[in-house]
């Protein structure tokens, strides 16, 4: 009985042990703990690469990162399940009234996508407009073979969706024949699909699909930095206003927009703000 | 010693039901959770205005919150599953339970356990892939996503619950009614589909309501085959269902808004549909057993 007793007592104070150094992040000198991240789909990429070099950087520190949504990224950050919230929209007047703050970590082109048997490369910010209102319902209209076209987009509340008719100033007028859940799903019909024009996020795109130039400029890391490519979003960082991060999601919140990681957000697609 | 005994026997009885009890927690920890996040929408949005309004819009500057299209959408899914996957599932049930020498039998009989063991975003990807360009081309649409692509992935998942239920009820039909309608000089045909499949109606209506259940419920493979988008369902138009309007909006919500309330209310009407279903489950089976 006594041997067993002592082992339910180590057991349990290892346990403790174990928990008390994942919940409190170290807080020695080495960097130690647990940086969690949760959020955009959209930045998996871009903060997959960060938080593998992080930990390559530290040994000891732990990052995890859960593609939920922006909003769910948000919520979670304004409840404390997670350090450091993903957004790959600005925060709305309602979030940041909450005492959430955005730092806008790099920018995102969105580019418009079409089937590679579409002879159609290049669209104006109009044109695109029109096709995603409904206005134009023909490819022939927009110089390519006679076909109806096909709207392929987000779900409602998606940050890329969110983005794209915001910058294309579609909102609420968009006419979609399909709603997907996620970037993969665009791609995977638009494929499918000769007569489909979808958007996702350039960071994304495969050579499954061709993406279009938009007012003869077609979307690259440099447009997207010169802003010359229309389309394009912000990827942010959101923390919460009064709760101080711990060392080392501040060390990765830091380490992230400081310019050693600059070479890492390109190699991801994407074009550094910092 | 005695005591000792009875005082484990005790324990592992209270452990038993802790266990037991664990079951009836979850459900109603789940039953309260949907009425209390569920309600306040649908009072704010107006009962009539929510069930019965045709339009979704809930990201829109004047949000719009009906959900007509999505419950009709499930309910025509449903329907059109039944149509197409009961037939199948019924003969093919007929079939093994009575005509099918063992060796096919055994064939058959691993092919629907593997029918349904496929996960249904397997089923999802292969309609997406696969079924949406066919249905595509042979009906020369601008776009195969569709109700119509969701019917025949629907019937397609149902069809294991159906064979199954159905098979087993008429294997347990009595072979004293079989031999004495054999003695009377009835066919195989006509004492099978007369006598045994009259025998275990109760079984078979239970297995097309399981169908139903299976079908109502179904999310992940509709999704990615329907199209997503919240029109009045038509067949050949890109559709929304009740399961899917939950899932798909969810991830992207901001958390207390009314349209986040709004999905819990779905889900509410949703779980409504499903007691429904599993309530005349119930009742078929009570009458078969009292029968």
């Amino acid at each position: 009985m006594r041997k067993m007793k002592k082992a339910i007592i180590f057991t349990l104070s290892a346990i403790m042990a174990i928990s008390m150094l994942t919940g409190c992040g170290g807080g020695g000198e080495e960097l130690s703990g647990t940086v969690s991240t949760d959020g955009s789909t959209s930045m998996e990429k871009v903060i997959g690469a960060l938080g593998e070099s992080f930990e390559g950087n530290n040994e000891g520190v732990t990052f995890t990162y859960n593609p939920t949504g922006s909003g769910s990224g948000i919520t979670a950050v304004a409840e404390g399940r997670c350090d450091i919230g993903l957004a790959s929209r600005s925060l709305k007047d309602e979030e940041k009234a909450e005492g959430l703050v955005e730092t806008v970590l790099a920018y995102d082109g969105i580019a418009v996508i079409v089937n590679p048997e579409n002879p159609v490369e290049d669209l104006t910010m109009e044109q695109i407009a029109d096709i995603f209102t409904g206005k134009i319902t023909n490819w022939k209209d927009v110089g390519g073979a006679d076909g109806e076209i096909v709207l392929i987009g987000r779900e409602a509340g998606s940050g890329t969706r969110d983005g794209f008719e915001s910058i294309t100033e579609t909102e609420e007028a968009c006419a979609y024949r399909q709603e997907l859940t996620s970037t993969g799903d665009v791609i995977t019909t638009v494929a499918g699909n000769p007569n489909a024009i979808g958007y996702a996020s350039l960071a994304s795109i495969s050579d499954e699909v061709k993406a279009l130039k938009v007012g003869g400029v077609s979307p690259s890391e440099e447009t997207i930095k010169d802003a010359t490519y229309a389309i394009q979003r912000p990827f942010v960082l959101v923390t919460k206003e009064g709760t101080d991060l711990s060392d080392v999601a501040q060390a990765f919140f830091d380490y992230i927009t400081g310019p050693d990681a600059n070479a890492i957000i390109v190699e991801a697609g994407v074009v550094p703000a910092n | 010693m005695k005591s000792k005994k009875q005082l484990i026997e005790n324990i592992i009885h209270g452990v038993f039901l802790i266990l037991g009890l664990i079951t009836v927690a979850c459900v109603l920890v789940i039953t309260i959770y949907l009425l209390v996040a569920g309600i306040p929408a649908i009072n704010k949005i107006g009962f009539m205005k929510f069930m019965f309004g045709t339009k979704w819009a809930p990201t829109a500057s004047e949000p719009a919150y009906g959900i007509l299209p999505f419950i009709l959408t499930s309910v025509y899914g449903t329907s059109g599953a039944i149509i197409l996957g009961v037939p199948v599932g019924f003969f093919t049930s007929v079939y093994l339970a009575k005509f099918a020498s063992p060796k096919m039998k055994k064939i058959v009989e691993t092919a629907v356990s593997l029918l349904a063991g496929i996960p249904s975003v397997v089923y999802g990807l292969v309609g997406m892939i696969v079924l949406v360009p066919a249905v595509r081309k042979v009906f020369n649409l601008p776009d195969g996503a569709s109700l119509f692509a969701a019917i025949i992935i629907l019937a397609i998942m149902i069809l294991p619950s159906i064979i199954k239920v159905s098979m087993t009820s008429l294997e347990a039909v009595p072979p004293e009614y079989e031999e004495g309608s054999f003695a009377l000089g009835a066919t195989p045909v006509e004492t099978y589909f007369r006598v045994s499949v009259t025998a275990a109606k109760s079984g078979i209506v239970a297995a097309i309501v399981l169908g139903v259940g299976r079908a109502i419920g179904e999310a992940m493979a509709v999704i990615m085959v329907s199209g997503n988008v919240a029109n009045m369902p038509s067949l050949f138009q890109s559709v929304r269902f009740l399961t899917t309007a939950v899932s798909s909006e969810m991830s992207y919500v901001s958390a207390g808004s009314l349209h986040q309330q709004a999905l819990f209310s779905i889900a509410l009407v949703l779980f409504f549909f499903i007691m429904l279903i599993n309530a005349c489950l119930n009742f078929f089976l009570k009458r078969d057993k009292t029968n």
